[in-house]
């Protein structure tokens, strides 16, 4: 079954008319005939760069926005006509806003939302049960969220959205602003609930890890035009997401150039520090810093992932072409 | 999967209840606070009141009407305002809520949207000002020389009543506004607080313009003047038949129409189908 089916999906966004000229006005097209089809159980990333048209494509799969025209169905509803029967179904979290109630107790919140989605008092029971325990919100439950971290608040955030047991849970930039350990908590979990519940995840983000880690099939969108719809290997071989390997030498080194399975970026400190690019695909990180070891003492190392911007720059480049 | 009927609107009324209730304990927990927002709206509606008093310590009589009889008619209005700001007054938080975007929150629940603005608070300290609407009603109905009988009490409540529903409704108009006019609530205001005001009036006194805004438009006259009229037998302004209090259930449809296509028209406009 196809939980997410758009086509020709297009929003445009008129503008205020213009002062000299009143029949003109400032068109936008935020998506435009965007093709999309996610079936249950998929785990869809949904990427682009800022003003791409992600948000725009969210409202409407939900039923905040209309489409200018075209044709979407989420669940198999029709978010407008069956907004309410939509909400039942569907989890969202917005990364910038709150589902919660700012001065009441995360607990509270929880009964509220549980209220507002008709659980019975047992259903609510184990289910805020398993949400918390799985998330360890034990210890902040009595918290007012306005004084929760940021990391709290997002574990409550998802627990808000996932208290009905949605089909689908949307997530928009779910981890922005997370620490490392946050961030990978939350990674966990969400592929636990997926695995267990069988829950269809379509997340947007600015982070590469959560497409690594989260994501096997990931949607690039452009200008409100799907770019690139594949599989994450699929997006490498494309952009080739290269890892950069960051080595401290002891002593100044010349360029580590015709490294095997490495290309030297370029050097920084008179070669005290190198950065090298290598594909994951084709070689290991351990095999680079062995190569490097045979001809300088590496002090330290760190190994940087790809910038998701660069990635999805790359694919914007490839298919303008 | 059909749900027995009854069992369906316990469940409904529980997602209501939920958030009311949170809303009242989160203001019975700050007392202090609470107290002096209680003290707070009972002296403004004293004010309010003063303002009336020194008007009729020069004049014996404005439009017709002596002071104790316009008690009655700021006590009716005053009540029916104060009741309807209690359940719809934070609608005038919509410009708030769209902005930090609580209002497509809202969009991901299964409720109805203006049901889950309305609900979505209750300010307890308005309970101040229907203390004091209250007070000028009762005061005015001793004062009186009201014939008493199952008419005048039936004619009383079906006038809170639709002026409950004629300023919940104005509420809901504003809102529906605010929707084109970010930033537009000064505006929004002038009608919604203004009609709260001119309803506490005698009408006679009006210029025609604003007979035509707060008689017809906003029909807030229904609200108290025009029952008030009637229950004192008082002849109604430009000549109009005593009887006209009885319209007033024809008034409140009216806002409630009015009401419900502004919310319908600001929501199109929110979700960009047009206006």
């Amino acid at each position: 079954m196809n939980v997410i089916k758009a086509e020709g999906l297009t929003r445009v966004f008129t503008g205020r008319p213009d002062r000299k000229n009143r029949l003109r006005r400032s068109r936008h097209v935020a998506v435009d005939h965007l093709d999309l089809s996610v079936e249950a159980g998929e785990s869809v990333g949904y990427i682009g760069a800022n003003g791409a048209g992600k948000s725009t494509t969210i409202k409407m799969l939900v039923g905040i926005l209309v489409p200018t025209s075209g044709a979407v169905t989420t669940v198999g509803l029709h978010p407008l006509k069956q907004r309410r029967a939509l909400a039942r179904r569907i989890g969202v979290v917005f990364g910038q806003r709150s589902q919660l109630w700012w001065d009441l107790p995360v607990r509270e919140s929880f009964s509220i939302l549980s209220a507002i989605h008709g659980l019975s008092a047992a259903d609510e029971r184990t289910r805020t049960a398993e949400l918390v325990d799985m998330l360890e919100m034990g210890e902040f439950l009595a918290t007012p969220v306005r004084q929760l971290s940021l990391g709290q608040r997002m574990r409550a955030e998802v627990t808000a959205a996932l208290l009905h047991r949605p089909e689908l849970l949307i997530l928009d930039e779910p981890t922005i602003g997370l620490d490392v350990l946050s961030k990978q908590r939350l990674r966990e979990f969400l592929v636990t609930q997926r695995r267990e519940h069988g829950t269809t995840l379509l997340l947007t983000t600015h982070d590469m890890g959560d497409v690594e880690r989260l994501c096997d099939r990931i949607l690039v969108v452009d200008h409100g035009r799907l770019a690139f719809d594949g599989t994450l290997d699929g997006l490498a071989r494309t952009v080739g997401a290269r890892r950069e390997l960051v080595v401290d030498l002891a002593t100044a080194t010349g360029d580590l150039v015709d490294l095997d399975g490495a290309e030297h970026v370029r050097s920084e400190s008179d070669g005290l520090r190198q950065r090298l690019a290598f594909d994951p695909q084709r070689t290991t990180a351990a095999r680079v810093l062995a190569a490097v070891s045979e001809r300088a003492e590496v002090l330290d190392l760190s190994i940087t992932e790809p910038d998701i911007e660069d990635v999805v720059r790359e694919i914007y480049r490839a298919t303008r072409r | 999967m059909a749900e027995p009927e009854e069992q369906r609107r316990v469940r409904v009324l529980r997602a209501y209840r939920a958030v009311l209730a949170s809303r009242a304990r989160s203001q019975a927990s700050h007392r202090a606070s609470f107290r002096m927002d209680l003290v707070g709206a009972v002296l403004v509606g004293l004010i309010e009141f003063t303002e009336i008093w020194v008007l009729y310590s020069a004049t014996d009589q404005i439009g017709g009407f002596t002071l104790a009889q316009i008690m009655l008619v700021f006590g009716l209005s005053d009540l029916a305002f104060s009741l309807a700001d209690l359940v719809a007054g934070h609608c005038d938080n919509l410009p708030v809520y769209v902005r930090a975007g609580t209002l497509d929150v809202f969009f991901l629940r299964p409720q109805p949207l203006l049901a889950q603005l309305m609900t979505s608070d209750l300010s307890l300290r308005r309970i101040g000002r229907c203390l004091v609407g209250a007070t000028s009603l009762t005061v005015g109905l001793v004062l009186n020389d009201i014939d008493w009988s199952v008419g005048t009490v039936g004619l009383l409540l079906l006038a809170l009543v639709c002026g409950f529903v004629i300023f919940t409704a104005q509420f809901v108009t504003a809102a529906g506004l605010q929707f084109f006019l970010i930033n537009g609530s000064e505006m929004t205001n002038a009608f919604v607080y203004g009609g709260r005001y001119a309803a506490t009036q005698p009408a006679v006194v009006w210029p025609r313009a604003l007979l035509v805004v707060f008689g017809v438009i906003f029909p807030v006259a229904f609200a108290a003047y025009l029952p008030v009229s009637t229950l004192l037998d008082m002849p109604g302004p430009l000549g109009l038949p005593t009887w006209l209090g009885w319209c007033a259930p024809v008034a409140a449809l009216w806002a409630v129409t009015v009401a419900g296509l502004c919310w319908r028209w600001g929501l199109r406009h929110y979700r960009g189908a047009g206006g």
